[in-house]
């Protein structure tokens, strides 16, 4: 089932990179559709978020990935690159769960 | 040439992360290269793995995927304009279709944005495939709940998000994703509240109609 997931999504999304080069751009470039694709990602990552950080199968909960996002936002705040920032945040997880 | 290089290094770091938060989630080390190989766009990789991780279904899965590469249509947009290829040459182009490719491309001087989106997608495809081959590796080789990578795929969302909130537009958009995507989590099934939270953006979308 992964391996439908990971062909399928690959195919979709080369699939909407060679619309926009074949897609006459009329189409493309109509305002609402820009400020779309735009702010898609933010609701997207930010929905992301919440499931991967306070998610439990059908519910919520603050454990230890809380402590460990709060460090990497720290971080991040500081300009930290990526991977320091991932670490951080993986450090301070696993910090909390071993008290 | 040298910031197409600059960049590839700077994005294998995410690379890294990608290869071992698809492990963590439960992928094997090809389906992760494969990933990055055939989809190549990382967000749209991150989401992919983000939801099968948290036990949601392929369709719900592909379609957060998909919802995440939908800019890269209207950077191809930009780019068919500015480089005007044909053929077989257009499909390469089309893959390596990316933030970064379309950033050095827009960005070079006029005569070279051919050099630099050219340079800077096969760079980045190069150090990102490696990357996520090392990264896979390396968390396929520990207990990743123990090292905290759940968090860390977390910081990864934050750290793809934070620098795309330019304006307070963003910001709302990205409160509200968070918040439709908390109120659905106990309602809908595992990967959908990702999909309600791309609802914000529509809402956006429609509400601010008259001022785009």
């Amino acid at each position: 089932m992964t391996w439908a997931a990971v062909l399928l999504g690959a195919a979709l999304c080369l699939a909407l990179k060679l619309a926009g080069w074949l897609v006459p751009p009329a189409v493309l470039e109509r305002p609402a559709v820009r400020r779309g694709a735009a702010l898609l990602p933010l609701a997207v990552l930010a929905g992301l978020l919440v499931v991967q950080v306070l998610g439990d199968g059908r519910g919520l909960v603050v454990d230890a990935r809380v402590a460990g996002l709060a460090a990497g936002a720290v971080a991040l705040a500081l300009r930290a690159p990526f991977l320091v920032v991932v670490l951080v945040a993986a450090a301070v997880a696993a910090g909390v769960r071993a008290l | 040439m040298r910031d197409a290089l600059g960049v590839g290094l700077a994005v294998g770091a995410y690379g890294v992360g990608f290869g071992a938060a698809a492990v963590a989630a439960g992928l094997s080390v090809l389906q992760a290269c494969a990933l990055s190989l055939l989809m190549f766009t990382g967000a749209s990789q991150f989401a992919l793995v983000g939801v099968l991780g948290a036990g949601g279904g392929v369709l719900a899965a592909v379609a957060g995927a998909t919802l995440l590469g939908s800019r890269n249509a209207l950077y191809a947009v930009r780019l068919a304009d500015l480089l005007r290829l044909s053929g077989l040459r257009r499909v390469a182009a089309a893959h390596l279709t990316i933030d970064e490719s379309t950033a050095l491309a827009t960005g070079a001087p006029a005569g070279l944005q051919g050099v630099g989106f050219w340079a800077g997608g096969l760079s980045v495809f190069g150090f990102w495939n490696l990357a996520t081959l090392l990264g896979a590796l390396g968390a396929g080789a520990v207990d990743t709940s123990a090292l905290g990578l759940d968090a860390a795929v977390g910081a990864a969302f934050l750290a793809l998000l934070a620098p795309q909130v330019r304006d307070r537009t963003g910001l709302q958009v990205a409160v509200g994703g968070a918040a439709l995507a908390a109120l659905a989590v106990p309602l809908a099934p595992a990967g959908v509240p990702v999909l309600v939270a791309g609802l914000a953006a529509v809402v956006a979308v429609a509400l601010h109609r008259g001022d785009a």
